[in-house]
């Protein structure tokens, strides 16, 4: 049976790896190699890079960062974050990224994802997408670009399943309103979205206890969820969290 | 010396990075002549069959003339189901045919395409396997497969069984990553280098 995937995130900033809450008020958490290093002995499913500088200097790093991470890692790897275009691509793989993930550049002009699609397969393309419901207590949720700053003018789930259409392999759905919180995924937009497509659905933002990636695998229908900061400070590990799920009837790789 | 065949059908860095890391001196060769020399062939592969066509003629009286001389042969992913007749996804593209039958469109109530990491079930003990534990898991992506039959060495479920793993003598494919699945996969791939020596 496919495995719930769980998934480490590594929000990078000058080539160090650093974690905020709702997006911003940054705080450093080490080498992004030593973590990816410590998470795939732990057993963690995959990684994501995401680089949160975008200024041209610290983009130069980036490929230094990816490469020295790809380097002795043997489990999928994307990047993300300032990827604007199919050369932006084409850097991230040669340097070692199994995935791209496409965000702001994608909303600004779909047919990028189409043309990485097209490129790399389909496989390579994650189109992620960060939604905030549009009051409290509403079922609707809002595209928003630029790290969460500006909205979208879309519908979340009209843009996962416009994404799939264009040639995404995979959707990273991030709650705005969670991220970073620890008050649990947003399981109801998860689910929205992931019962609109059918390519995976990465739940990303909210992670706070174990239960949390029960429910997302659950209510939320994720068929992968990521964490960044619960993992970074050594406070939840990965193997007693897919133990936990294990013992949940939840199918991990253990 | 391994061949690594590039045609443009997805980005061979992760490949050429685990096989280096088994100690595997690979070259990509630019034309089908400059494989006389290789001691075996890895077709590599992701997306669409039609990608395979890239493969006709000359590439492929090169690469069935290595298997032939009796050198082994290694297809991942795309490159696994070339191994087949053909794929119901480029109907009109004909595969390598060593193994029998054609690829189809993975169905049943799940997710199509199957992205993560399923485990194996190990059916038939051969040298590709040798060292893999029963229930290992490594990471699929792709929304084809390859019908089951006496080639087969492991299956995987998602929404029904498909051929994970095929071997006949030399000739071995994986659908799986190999060069993603961790310690399994590169046990696999140090597996397919032992038919290389």
């Amino acid at each position: 049976m496919l495995s719930k995937r769980i998934i480490a995130c590594l929000d990078v900033r000058n080539g160090q790896v650093v974690k905020g809450i709702n997006f911003e008020g940054l705080r450093s958490a080490g080498d992004p190699a030593e973590l990816a290093r410590r998470y795939n002995v732990e057993g963690i499913d995959e990684l994501v890079i995401l680089d949160i500088t975008a200024t041209i200097e610290a983009r130069r790093a980036l490929a230094d960062t990816i490469s020295r991470v790809a380097r002795e890692l043997f489990i999928p790897l994307a990047v993300g974050g300032g990827i604007r275009s199919e050369a932006d691509a084409a850097a991230a793989v040669d340097a070692g990224a199994d995935k791209v993930s496409l965000n702001t550049a994608a909303l600004a002009d779909p047919a990028l994802i189409t043309a990485v699609a097209t490129r790399y397969g389909s496989q390579a393309v994650v189109v992620a997408i960060d939604a905030k419901r549009e009051s409290a207590g509403s079922e609707r949720f809002a595209v928003y670009a630029r790290s969460g700053s500006t909205s979208a003018g879309r519908d979340a789930v009209e843009w996962a399943r416009e994404a799939e259409t264009r040639g995404a392999g995979e959707i990273l759905l991030t709650s705005i309103d969670r991220d970073g919180t620890r008050a649990g995924f947003d399981c109801a937009l998860t689910a929205a979205v992931s019962s609109a497509v059918s390519i995976p659905v990465i739940a990303s933002g909210g992670a706070g206890g174990l239960d949390d990636f029960v429910d997302v695998f659950t209510a939320g229908r994720a068929d992968a969820a990521l964490a960044a900061s619960i993992f970074h400070y050594a406070e939840t590990s990965v193997r007693v969290l897919k133990q936990h799920l294990q013992q949940r009837g939840i199918p991990v790789r253990l | 010396m391994i061949a690594l065949i590039d045609y443009h059908a997805g980005n061979l860095t992760s490949v050429r990075k685990a096989l280096a890391s088994i100690g595997a001196e690979v070259v990509v060769p630019s034309a089908p002549a400059d494989l006389a020399d290789a001691a075996g062939v890895i077709v590599p592969g992701v997306g669409h069959f039609g990608a395979t066509r890239a493969l006709a003629g000359a590439w492929t009286e090169a690469i069935l003339e290595r298997v032939g001389e009796g050198r082994p042969l290694l297809g991942i992913c795309l490159g696994m189901q070339w191994l087949y007749e053909g794929s119901d996804e480029a109907a009109d593209v004909p595969g390598l045919g060593l193994l029998t039958g054609c690829c189809y469109r993975l169905s049943g109530d799940v997710k199509v395409p199957h992205v993560g990491w399923n485990s194996l079930s190990i059916e038939q003990n051969t040298s590709i396997v040798d060292g893999v534990a029963p229930g290992s898991q490594v990471y699929f992506t792709h929304s084809y497969v390859g019908p089951v039959n006496g080639d087969t060495i492991a299956v995987t479920e998602h929404g029904e069984t498909f051929a994970a793993i095929v071997q006949r003598g030399h000739v071995a494919g994986v659908q799986f990553h190999p060069e993603k699945s961790g310690e399994v996969g590169l046990r696999i791939l140090r597996n397919f280098m032992e038919l290389v020596a």
